[in-house]
């Protein structure tokens, strides 16, 4: 009966590294998900007299995206981005992440700005409380403002039809 | 502080990743303190790196962080817990003592007891046993060995 | 043309291995003769095709064909020509083919070597090891074919990775592969084995030898990785706990086991059911490492470029290997072992108390590698697994090795008395306790314990193994007659334990007592430390053969005089722009002065790491005592094939153990 052991525990194991091909092993899911969303002041983007703060997220469902126009990814999930204002169903704003006020702006005047705000985080600070560790990240609240769902990586047409626009809906449903 | 961390930053400004001579101590214990703590928290961006070694722009940011909070008075449980909070177990190279670890921090003193009780069966098992002389042993050994050539 | 010959000499060797993994396996059922013959010729072929294969891929790096995917993605027109060759197995598909090549060298290897052993045995064994090149084989050649070409040919390759362009790296996969190879034959003759029904002291006898010669290159390949952490990634480590690391490693804590229970079994015909199981595990360990290093299941630094569809591919190959063998296994093992009796106090007893605490050290260190992965599957959160926890398990381990691994050669076979082995080693006890005591003395920083532990198990270690040498060499009629009566065998395990009591002092030694600084410092400034007064002269620009570096020159003194003039550089490689320390270390025997450089801080100031490093060689020395001290025991003459043609020839008839 012992003797089964060994095969019994490979067996076992070999089931797990089964699973374990389909994970990324590299993405670090959020902490933040069920909490409310951490409290930040900054500048905007586009005037760095003005602010953007969590209190403009908060009463409404919203989005919160990460981006910076070092980012590859950012580029390629911008249409998806627009294609989401477009719909009116929520305010995005954006979180410009450690990155060239000039620069970004030119972007934005360019490539179109999907983002109601846009907060200006130079130094990164505000980026950690989010546990942003790379871009493009996406948040999307409720409007009680806690964090309900976070995408990491690039957006495309097919996750914003079959996730976020379904649970964009369901969260305005809830208020 | 923020204009601490500002005029530090324009001072580097132009430098692609500051070392650790960017950062002030008031003694070598301290330094100690901040290099064994980012020693075991993760670059999350990294392929299995830690804070000490990387190069990546979110571990200096990540460095600074815990060099402020260090400044500020907290203890290294409250600064480990304070990237917890943001980015999960995942930063810390040291895992948590909690019941979902317990299986992590105990299995390998449980395996091995398992064994020591396994070994001890079977030395006391392998004295009751009935045995052969040796002798017979090898002529049983060399029978068998002619048979199968 | 030559990659397409090169690419068909791997399909010719896949024929080889199906015919050498196919017919003698089946012969050996059916007691067909020649199905049994076709063993050797096939295991030879196989070897020549991967051979020629390997060569043609050589070739095209030397001859920077570029039209080659593989070359172009991993070689450069101003690479040295020694890391043109290096680079042939520096990627996944490469290595692979390195792994191949291991194989079939392997294989005819043990096709010559095994003419003396009975045919249908000799028979099967090669057939596993066909077996299992028929997986390698398929695998490459359907997955990882490192001869596909572009259809575009870029004028220059992406280059090697500048960290891989090391004389240690270069030579430590071949080393690490010979190990990870050379299990296979301990495994496919306990397979053989099983399959036959016969498990003797003959089968340890002729399992030994190749286990051991596959231990000692695991034993070089692991030294000669750490050694070159230390040397290339610029921060004066040398163990990360890092997943590949760990897949290194397990396959070599189980070799070590099952060179000690081998020696059981063929002495006392004692554990054959766990050397079995042993030999086993430790091939499944050295497949298993090469899943986590290629499917991109576990991070790493070291982890080729990953790809889950050949995960999926190598987790198949690992679900028929090791789940065949261990079905087998649980099928076919011997049950309650024939071997001789023996008392609690015994060689045996420590022997097995040895091997658990050897099991449970590969045991954690599976746990701990795959946890992440396993908490992942689970749903339980992601978590990391690093060193802090790794050394608090090893620690808390090494003290049970170490006491073991003093005490188990000064023990007598089958039944000792405890007094008279507390006598024998009264004065190894005693001094290593002084030892200790001394290294705790308030002398020390708080790091005490561990540092008294430290070197209380080194000092025991070392001292336990020479009093059962001096005690052995004692002999009435002198000294030299004595000296010469040993065996090289005994010999050779001497070397190996004094290996591990030379790596544990390096270890404590240089954990507790090393000294770093950061510092920031213009020409002409210096910083001091240990004693050793380091001065920078400040940055110059150079050129290499494929990269351009900041050369520093730091002038070392000790006391005014000058001990070594160190030039660490920041290189950036032209193709892999990366910026790359290379550190500078004056090597010596009791420390290591090493320093690199940082970042420029303006106006000529640089940051830089010094580093004073006690006796960190003596890791990396006691490795290699140890490979030496296992070269030494193979070379044993009762592993001599002369001496056992000659008595076969002598003793007509019946089977005399040699």
């Amino acid at each position: 009966m012992k003797r089964w052991l060994p095969l019994g525990i490979f067996a076992v194991l070999a089931v797990l590294l089964g699973i374990g091909l389909s994970l990324d092993p590299r993405k670090v899911p959020s902490p933040l998900i069920g909490k409310s969303m951490p409290a930040f002041e900054l500048a905007q983007l586009h005037d760095a007299e003005r602010t953007v703060s969590d209190a403009d997220l908060r009463g409404e469902v919203s989005v919160l995206n990460v981006w910076g126009t070092w980012c590859a990814g950012c580029r390629a999930e911008h249409d998806v981005l627009l294609r989401l204002a477009r719909t009116g169903l929520v305010r995005i704003i954006g979180l410009n992440w450690k990155d060239d006020r000039q620069a970004a702006q030119q972007w934005l005047r360019e490539l179109g700005n999907p983002y109601a705000l846009s907060a200006f985080d130079q130094d990164g600070r505000v980026a950690i409380d989010w546990g942003v560790y790379g871009a493009p990240e996406t948040f999307i609240m409720d409007a009680t403002g806690i964090v309900r769902y976070k995408h990491i990586g690039v957006l495309n047409d097919e996750l914003l039809d079959q996730e976020i626009l379904p649970l964009l809906k369901k969260l305005k449903s809830e208020t | 502080m923020r204009f601490l961390i500002g005029a530090l930053l324009i001072a580097c400004a132009g430098v692609a990743g500051a070392g650790l001579e960017a950062y002030e101590f008031t003694d070598a214990a301290e330094e100690q303190r901040f290099k064994e703590l980012i020693a075991e928290l993760r670059c999350l961006v990294c392929q299995n790196q830690s804070l000490l070694d990387s190069d990546a722009s979110l571990a200096e940011d990540l460095r600074r962080e815990t060099y402020n909070l260090m400044k500020t008075g907290r203890d290294d449980a409250q600064i480990v817990q304070y990237l917890v909070d943001r980015y999960g177990n995942f930063v810390r190279y040291r895992p948590p003592l909690d019941p979902s670890t317990y299986l992590l921090w105990f299995g390998p003193l449980v395996l091995f007891l398992l064994g020591g009780f396994w070994v001890f069966r079977t030395v006391r098992h392998q004295r009751a046993a009935p045995q052969i002389s040796e002798a017979d042993a090898e002529r049983a050994a060399r029978l068998l060995d002619e048979e199968s050539k | 043309m030559i990659a397409e010959l090169g690419h068909f000499a791997l399909i010719l060797a896949l024929c080889m291995a199906v015919v050498q993994g196919v017919l003698p396996l089946a012969g050996s059922f059916t007691r067909n003769a020649n199905w049994i013959a076709s063993g050797r010729p096939a295991a030879y072929g196989q070897c020549v095709f991967v051979a020629v294969s390997f060569a043609a891929l050589t070739y095209a790096f030397v001859i920077d064909d570029f039209s080659v995917e593989y070359v172009a993605s991993n070689s450069n027109t101003l690479l040295p020509i020694v890391y043109k060759v290096s680079a042939v197995w520096s990627a996944h598909e490469g290595s692979l083919l390195l792994w191949v090549l291991m194989l079939g060298g392997w294989g005819a290897a043990v096709a010559y070597f095994s003419r003396n052993l009975p045919d249908i045995f000799a028979a099967r064994v090669l057939a596993i090891m066909g077996l299992v090149g028929i997986g390698f084989l398929l695998f490459i050649l359907l997955t990882s074919n490192p001869f596909a070409r572009l259809t575009l040919m870029p004028a220059e390759g992406r280059d090697m990775n500048p960290l891989l362009q090391d004389p240690g790296l270069a030579i430590h996969p071949p080393m690490l592969y010979m190990g990870y190879v050379g299990l296979s034959v301990a495994f496919s003759f306990a397979i053989a084995a099983l399959i036959g029904g016969r498990l003797d002291s003959t089968w340890a006898r002729w399992s030994r030898p190749w286990t051991t010669i596959a231990w000692v290159f695991l034993t070089i390949g692991i030294t000669l990785g750490s050694w070159w952490a230390y040397n290339e990634l610029g921060w004066g480590g040398w163990w990360f706990w890092d997943p590949v690391e760990n897949a290194s490693f397990m396959p070599w804590l189980i070799a070590t086991a099952l060179i000690h229970s081998l020696a059981i079994t063929e002495k006392r015909g004692a554990f054959k059911s766990w050397t079995v199981l042993l030999a086993i595990l430790g091939f499944s360990l050295s497949l298993l490492g090469a899943f986590l290093v290629r499917s991109g299941v576990l991070t790493s630094v070291h982890a080729f470029a990953t790809d889950p569809a050949r995960g999926l591919f190598i987790l198949l190959f690992l679900c028929v290997v090791i789940g065949g063998s261990l079905a087998l296994y649980a099928w076919r093992g011997p049950g309650v072992s024939r071997g001789g009796q023996f008392h609690w106090m015994s060689r045996e007893t420590l022997l097995l108390g040895n091997n658990l605490v050897l099991v449970s050290v590969t045991g954690f260190v599976l746990l701990g590698t795959l946890a992440p992965l396993i908490y992942d599957a689970l749903g339980w959160g992601k978590i990391s697994v690093g060193f802090p926890w790794f050394n608090t398990m090893f620690i808390g381990f090494m003290p049970f090795l170490g006491i073991l691994l003093g005490a188990g050669p000064v023990t007598r076979w089958k039944s000792d008395d405890p007094v008279g082995l507390l006598k024998r080693l009264r004065w190894a006890a005693l001094a290593s306790l002084a030892l200790a005591l001394l290294a705790w003395l308030p002398l020390y920083t708080q790091a005490s314990w561990q540092v008294a532990l430290g070197i209380g198990l080194s000092a025991w270690i070392g001292l336990a193994t020479l009093a059962g040498f001096v005690r052995r060499v004692r002999d009435p009629r002198g000294l030299v007659s004595a000296l010469r009566k040993q065996s090289r065998s005994y010999y050779g395990m001497v070397l190996a334990h004094l290996g591990v009591a030379a790596f544990v002092l390096g270890v404590t030694l240089v954990s507790l007592f090393g000294i770093e600084k950061d510092v920031g410092l213009k020409p002409g400034e210096s910083v001091t430390l240990a004693g050793y007064e380091f001065k920078f002269a400040g940055v110059e620009s150079v050129r290499g053969p494929n990269y351009r570096a900041e050369r520093g020159s730091v002038s070392v003194t000790r006391d005014g005089a000058l001990v070594a003039t160190l030039h660490p550089e920041k290189r950036r490689y032209f193709v892999q722009t990366q910026p790359m320390t290379e550190a500078a270390i004056d090597v010596g025997a009791t420390r290591d002065l090493y320093v690199s450089l940082g970042e420029p801080l303006g106006e000529g100031a640089w940051s830089v790491r010094v580093y004073y490093k006690p006796f960190v060689r003596w890791i990396w020395g006691g490795g290699f005592l140890a490979a030496l001290g296992g070269l030494l025991a193979v070379s044993d003459k009762r592993y001599r094939l002369s001496l056992r043609r000659k008595i076969r020839v002598k003793v007509a008839g019946a089977e005399v153990p040699a």
